[in-house]
């Protein structure tokens, strides 16, 4: 049994494993499949300042090898988290991470500056590429500038760990991650979903209500994995990598190319305990390759 | 209710029609307990097209024969590959999912349910259910033609079966909406699934009769299990999960044009 600990930023984590936000709700949704104890990470559903409906159904279209879709960070606010559902998530033994999301750098500064009080809730998540919503969201996280001004802002008013999720509709993401880092965030996670699209031929109309959506799945997991490859040449701090994770191979591929942890999306809508059968998966290839530590493999890439 | 993943057994796969086939599955095991109008997420091995789970309504459950049956029909390359399963083949489910139709609160109350299309799924074991818990039970149930009117004779085991189809071959021609039943009589209670715009005729007719309405919705779904929240419908109280608030719900809950 190799040693699966492994430090992100200011996060101490049991395994590599965790899950990545908008897929596995709150955890709860999910207890009656797995011991969520288990779970190195689990990174919540996007939260915001104030409640959010979300776009109009329809939401979601099945692509090739994934999925597309446009919720559009429903959500019922920062405070309904913290008087409603942190009570029922704070005594899990994992690390519990909001993803934070804003129209304006003030909203997350003021979200952010809301979970810095909860005990249990170790680290955020921000938000600066979601592709879903009209104002704010991707719009942070596609020039250097205005990350560089949204993770400034909450840096100053968030002192815990700070994950900062990039978005992969971009031309250079190291660029923009070379710029987060700058501003003191703990480490990045990447890549949020690539813009899609998805027609109805017999309809002539969108399948989506927004038009276009966030592809996720194995579809994208070779461009996510090429831009975890170049994020890590790029910084000094820990990159989480995620997109189209479905097995313990695919994320020990995320960890050779430089991640030192990866987030397990859509896969959990078809396997719940997909999470579960990673971490032992991971287990079982270090014992395989006479690896002692999970860190070991991390950028363990020969080229 | 505690949610299970589980891989079911294949014992039968009856071909009810050209479109439709009967997969009933067992299990070594006990079968869990599952409500009328709870589905499962049903995980589809061998099509390479079909990413995520299909949400498929509980049709029936044989707690002694331990069977559960699920109504397939051939849409996509999915349920196309489902169609093709075999006895012996095993199904990965997660179930049982969403909540249930409710039961009359009198009764002496007259119920009808009404299905159209693939809609007729969740009925047979509502009707079973209601039958047994002391209601007469009546069936409205609508096709194109007669070939896609299936299983009758299950369906006559828990109640009167009414029948129409949209070309004649069986039953009242038309709509269900227009079947003679529905100026004849007055039902306390409607319970429908199938094409949106029969269950909102059906709601129409509910709320003009002042009855009770329930309609189990069939949005796309990812998860299933209130995660994704891709399946949402509008409500009284804004978008909620058909997959956990529903799929069941009492018309006046939702924000329909009827």
């Amino acid at each position: 049994m190799a040693n699966l600990n492994i430090n992100i930023g200011k996060l101490q984590l049991k395994n590599p494993v965790m899950t990545a936000s908008g897929t596995f709700g709150y955890g709860s949704e999910y207890s009656d499949f797995l011991d969520l104890s288990r779970i190195g990470g689990i990174i919540v559903k996007g939260t915001t300042i104030r409640a959010r409906q979300g776009n109009p159904y329809p939401r979601m279209a099945e692509t090739p090898s994934g999925m597309l879709n446009a919720v559009g960070l429903q959500n019922k606010g920062v405070d309904y988290f913290i008087n409603h559902i942190y009570p029922t998530v704070k005594d899990i033994d994992t690390n519990i991470i909001v993803n934070v999301s804003g129209s304006t750098i003030d909203e997350y500064v003021e979200t952010a500056e809301k979970l810095n009080s909860l005990e249990n809730i170790p680290g955020i998540e921000l938000n600066i590429s979601c592709p879903n919503v009209k104002e704010g969201g991707m719009a942070f996280g596609t020039s250097c500038l205005s990350a560089s001004q949204v993770v400034r802002a909450v840096r100053m008013a968030y002192k815990k760990d700070l994950i900062v999720k990039l978005s992969p509709n971009v031309t250079d993401i190291s660029e923009i991650a070379l710029a987060v880092e700058a501003e003191g965030a703990d480490s990045v996670s990447l890549i949020n979903t690539l813009l899609g699209m998805a027609i109805d031929v017999e309809k002539r109309r969108p399948v989506l209500s927004t038009i276009t959506g966030g592809l996720s799945g194995p579809a994208v997991k070779p461009v996510a994995l090429r831009m975890v490859w170049q994020v890590a040449q790029a910084v000094k701090i820990p990159v989480i990598g995620l997109g189209g994770i479905m097995n313990a191979s695919d994320a020990i591929e995320f960890m050779l190319a430089g991640a030192s942890a990866i987030q397990i999306g859509t896969a959990n809508f078809i396997d719940p305990t997909v999470t579960i059968k990673v971490i032992d998966g991971i287990n079982a290839y270090l014992d395989r390759h006479n690896f002692q530590s999970v860190t070991d493999i991390i950028g363990a890439l020969e080229v | 209710m505690k949610k299970f993943m589980l891989d079911l057994s294949v014992k039968e796969n009856k071909i009810l029609s050209d479109q439709y086939h009967l997969l009933i599955l067992t299990s070594a095991e006990k079968l869990p307990e599952i409500l009328p109008g709870q589905f499962a997420e049903v995980r589809v091995d061998g099509s390479a097209t079909t990413f995520l789970r299909r949400p498929i309504s509980i049709h029936y459950i044989d707690y002694d024969a331990n069977e559960l049956w699920l109504l397939i029909q051939v849409k996509g390359d999915g349920t196309k590959r489902l169609a093709q399963m075999t006895a012996g083949e095993s199904l990965n489910l997660l179930l049982p999912l969403g909540n249930n139709f409710n039961e009359p609160v009198e009764k002496d109350a007259s119920v009808l349910l009404v299905g159209g299309g693939c809609g007729v799924a969740p009925l047979l074991y509502l009707g079973a259910h209601l039958k047994r818990n002391g209601f007469k039970v009546n069936f409205l149930l609508g096709a194109r033609t007669k070939d896609d009117l299936i299983e009758l004779c299950e369906y006559e085991r828990f109640g009167n079966v009414f029948t129409t189809t949209e070309d004649g071959t069986l039953g009242e021609r038309g709509f269900v909406t227009q079947h003679s039943l529905l100026n004849g009589s007055n039902f306390d209670y409607f319970y429908t699934c199938g094409p949106t715009p029969m269950m909102k005729a059906v709601a129409r007719h509910a709320l003009k009769t002042k009855a009770i309405c329930e309609v189990s919705l069939e949005n796309t779904m990812a998860c299933g299990i209130g995660a994704c929240l891709c399946c949402v419908t509008d409500t009284t109280e804004g978008h909620v999960c058909v997959c956990t608030e529903g799929p069941v719900f009492n018309i006046t809950k939702l924000k329909w044009q009827i």
